[in-house]
């Protein structure tokens, strides 16, 4: 059953930019794309570790600041020809107020 | 159903590169348009027609050079029909015809047939063991030929002669070349070269015949031997005719489409019946026919626009380059290199290290290059062929190269022949020679763009670009695709930085999506490259009216600090002329401190550097900074950045003028100002230049008479001696031509294109006409940078630390507790 967290309102992101939500597992990036869509990130590119948050987005896609790898930001796939994945997370937006659902990494292998 | 009756029907005759190119490039551009239909007389798929050579010497297998396979066809829904001829095109009908008596309707026809080799018409030339070199067939027999014979002649000492006689070398056959001419390769080498390039294939075993003819091939059920003009002998159990090639118009000729040496296409690639298209080499084209890839490409890419019906691409024709793909000879040519009146020719010669160049020049452009044993900068010639440079400026180091006008960056290693696999060619992203010939080779790639795409090699600093260049050229043996004349801005729209600039005004568009809109772009919301570079041109276009877009920013000039590899950020405040005081000093010290920030460096520019401040503690750490007098540095920014001075007059005992206190002026007159490019000054206050000032983009050198002006240099990636300007009387003089020049490169400059780039490419003349020689438009000049300078002088750091200007930017938008 999916736990949905209210993170913010639509207005507090801008449009074509995006927003931090700290979390202890890690910054997750949420993204506002033209059309209002709204979508969540861990804030890792699968490259070198760069911060997406900070990247420029265009097109439900995100530039990384640090290397221009381009991650679509519905699936966190890195746009051929660059290979690489960050998770992604649900987002909805209701009546203006943005809700995220964390997914959890798989689970680490008991010590 | 139904959708599919309504599918026009496309009908391609010949499978090979042309033909299949344009229809990958129109799968992308209209996926659902049209039903498929190709015809190809081999029982293959398409494969790369310039890798045969490769496969003939053993370098490479057939697997190796398919481009695509069958299962390619399926997956697009093509129906391929290989093995198949067309033998007639029935214009009335719309219907071609099969050598089989099968018909099959089209609503638009590709005829890309390729071309054929010429047969000579001599006796014996229908002996068994006489044979073109055209495809994987004649490769075959070529093989088997050498497994159990062991004399050939190639007939033809053209590039694919010579390339089939190095494959039958390399197959352990004894080779010799009849050749009709003295000089080989004659379409492509001078004689010198040519001449070297015997030599080199002599050394290796080859034998050449020249100028010789042949009059006969002898045998009775098959060849043994052939018989030259001047009635000597060759023994042969192989003969190859590779004296050229013809475009193949059969079939095309006989449905009546206007043919001269090829079908004559039009600049959309349309014959006289405007519903059949033609591409590739059976196509004449503004009377050129062309017999290598890369305008085949060209050609491929306008055909599918056409056919894709966005009809906006047109075809101009193509300029070429060759190389030769023998392994271990490095041998380039490109454009008009035959003599004439009206040519000069650079020629530089080294007979004991095997290098020759020589670089053909009309009207102070490179209007040909012939390079051998070193071809590094063919690439670099060939670019400045194709866009008409101006080479006036570095005509007496030009044959030397890229390397020498400090233009290479990659010092020492010229030619990735000889490199191993494992030798580094891109030193940016750590990509070796051996990953780039693997992803040529596994992913098809035929640009350098692509390369780039693929494994990065060249696409961050770009100065081992001619390298790769090499590598692709070695790999697919120069029939690459170089990058084209008028380069778009990028893959959102086929218009240039030129396009754009020019539109903004003459349409008075004021926002981005306007330019986007009026321009046509490809994408939604464009991209992190072309954002960018359209915010800064509406920005420097309309100054004080346009508002800036903060998320067509790059993150440096959106938060104004410089992002670092961790996420974290530094900070770099203004230290006017590179003048601090021990409050100051004392104000960065307690900031370090009460942040915790990790790092204090002095940078380059005669600052301090403040790294490894988190996001959120930017503002607090403006607000304290501020609170000392300082403002933001513009370490970060596409503008001015820092004015580096020595002391001057005011201590030096050589010191000529005030060369501090000038540069603090020009500083404080010029900070906050955005340009297409960063852009660093320097003010020396002597010919001895403790400032470096001839290695900025302004420099002063301050003399005992006044001050000169010095502009255009660079000191990173390239290393470039500055160009002098003018002479200035004073110091407000000297202020009023920088700030003009400065406006001119903010008018004219592409975005992220440094200003001795700029210079390169519209000549320090023009420069110096509008800036120094025309008075009124240097005060016109000044004029407008002024204007502009007061909608760009606020102190960002000071906005946002205390009147909380985007807050959000710095805060996060939630901190959850849960893991």
């Amino acid at each position: 059953m999916t736990q949905w967290i209210e993170i913010g309102t639509l207005d507090d992101i801008p449009r074509l930019g995006s927003r931090v939500v700290r979390t202890a597992a890690g910054d997750i990036a949420v993204f506002r794309a033209n059309d209002d869509e709204v979508f969540a990130l861990d804030d890792r590119c699968p490259h070198k570790g760069g911060p997406l948050s900070q990247g420029i987005v265009h097109n439900k896609r995100v530039t990384c600041p640090l290397h221009n790898f381009v991650i679509e930001l519905k699936s966190g796939e890195a746009v051929a020809p660059d290979q690489g994945c960050t998770r992604a997370h649900p987002t909805k937006v209701e009546n203006g107020v943005v809700w995220l659902s964390l997914r959890q990494a798989a689970p680490a292998a008991a010590e | 159903m139904l959708e599919k009756i309504n599918k026009q029907k496309l009908v391609v005759i010949g499978n090979g590169m042309a033909g299949i190119r344009t229809v990958e490039t129109l799968l992308e551009r209209a996926p659902d348009l049209y039903d498929i239909t190709v015809f190809g007389s081999e029982p293959y798929g398409n494969y790369n027609r310039i890798l045969l050579s490769p496969v003939l010497s053993g370098e490479k297998s057939v697997d190796d050079i398919m481009l695509n396979t069958e299962q390619w066809y399926d997956d697009n829904n093509i129906s391929l029909r290989k093995g198949e001829t067309v033998v007639m095109i029935d214009r009335r009908t719309c219907e071609v015809v099969t050598a089989e008596g099968a018909r099959v309707p089209y609503d638009r026809l590709l005829i890309a047939t390729g071309s054929n080799p010429i047969i000579l018409p001599i006796p014996g030339k229908d002996l068994p063991g006489v044979i073109g070199f055209r495809d994987i067939h004649d490769v075959n027999s070529m093989v088997e030929a050498s497994n159990s014979r062991k004399h050939a002649v190639v007939i033809g000492g053209g590039l694919l002669g010579l390339e089939a006689a190095n494959g039958l070398m390399k197959r352990g056959m004894n080779v010799t070349v009849v050749h009709l001419l003295d000089c080989l390769m004659e379409r492509q080498l001078d004689p010198v070269a040519s001449g070297m390039l015997r030599k080199s294939l002599e050394e290796r075993g080859m034998v050449f015949k020249m100028p010789a003819q042949t009059q006969a091939i002898l045998g009775d059920d098959h060849v043994t031997a052939v018989r030259l003009a001047d009635g000597s002998e060759l023994p042969a159990d192989l003969v190859v005719m590779a004296v050229g090639i013809r475009p193949n118009i059969e079939v095309a000729r006989k449905a009546g489409i206007h043919c001269e040496r090829g079908i004559v296409v039009s600049d959309t690639m349309q014959t006289y019946d405007g519903r059949i298209y033609a591409v590739g080499e059976c196509v004449q084209h503004r009377r050129q026919t062309y017999g290598l890839v890369a305008p085949l490409f060209d050609q491929a890419k306008v055909c599918a626009n056409q056919l894709a019906m966005k009809g906006f691409a047109s075809y101009p024709g193509s300029v070429v380059s060759t190389k030769l793909k023998v392994t271990g000879i490095d041998l380039f040519s490109a454009g008009d290199f035959a003599p004439g009146a009206d040519k000069e020719e650079v020629v530089m010669q080294d007979a004991a290290r095997g290098v020759y160049k020589r670089i053909v020049l009309r009207d102070k452009k490179i209007v040909g290059a012939v390079l051998y044993g070193d071809t590094v900068d063919g690439p670099w010639y060939f670019q400045h062929l194709r866009d008409g440079t101006d080479i006036s400026q570095m005509r007496e180091r030009l044959v030397f190269g890229a390397a020498n006008l400090g233009d290479g960056g990659h010092a020492g290693q010229n030619s990735a022949a000889t490199m191993s696999d494992e030798a580094e060619i891109c030193g940016c992203n750590g990509v070796c020679k051996g990953t780039i010939v693997k992803a040529i080779m596994e992913k098809k790639l035929f640009t350098i763009d692509d390369v780039r795409a693929h494994t990065k090699a060249s696409s961050s600093c770009g100065s081992c670009t001619g390298l790769v260049e090499q590598v692709l050229a070695f790999t697919l043996g120069g029939d690459y695709s170089t990058a084209p004349k008028i380069k778009p801005m990028c893959k959102c729209t086929d218009h240039s930085h030129d396009d754009a600039r020019r539109v903004i005004i003459e349409q008075q568009l004021k926002t981005i999506p306007d330019v986007m809109k009026f321009m046509d772009w490809k994408t939604d919301n464009g991209c992190h490259s072309c954002r960018p570079a359209l915010n800064y041109y509406l920005l420097a276009t309309w100054p004080g009216e346009y508002r800036d877009d903060q998320q067509s920013r790059y993150i440096n000039e959106r938060v104004h600090a410089n992002i670092q590899k961790d996420g974290t950020y530094s900070v770099v405040p203004r230290m006017w002329g590179g003048v601090t005081t021990p409050g100051e000093l004392r104000a960065i010290a307690d900031v370090a401190d009460k942040f915790k920030i990790p790092t204090v460096k002095v940078t380059g520019g005669q600052r301090i550097d403040l790294l490894g401040v988190k996001k959120e503690d930017l503002p607090a750490v403006w607000a304290d900074l501020n609170d000392a007098g300082m403002v933001s540095g513009h370490a970060y920014a596409k503008g001015l950045r820092t004015v580096k001075t020595c002391v001057g007059s005011e201590w030096c005992r050589f010191g000529t003028q005030d060369s501090t206190g000038l540069g603090i002026k020009i500083e404080k007159f010029m900070w906050g100002s955005w340009t297409p490019a960063k852009v660093k000054l320097a003010v020396s206050g002597c010919p001895r230049n403790c400032a470096e000032a001839t290695c900025k983009d302004v420099g002063v050198i301050c003399v005992d008479s006044g001050y000169e002006i010095h502009f255009a240099g660079a000191a990173g990636l390239h290393i470039k001696g500055t160009e002098f300007l003018a002479k200035a009387a004073t110091e407000d003089e000297t202020l009023e031509v920088i700030c003009a020049l400065t406006q001119l490169y903010r008018e004219q400059g592409w975005y992220l294109e440094r200003m001795y780039k700029w210079c390169d490419r519209v000549g320090l003349d023009a420069i110096r006409k509008q800036v120094v020689d025309d008075m009124a438009n240097r005060k016109a000049l000044f004029g407008r940078f002024s204007y502009s300078q007061q909608f760009s002088q606020s102190d960002p750091w000071a906005e946002r630390a205390q009147r909380g200007v985007d807050r959000n930017e710095f805060v996060p938008l939630a901190e959850l507790e849960l893991a």
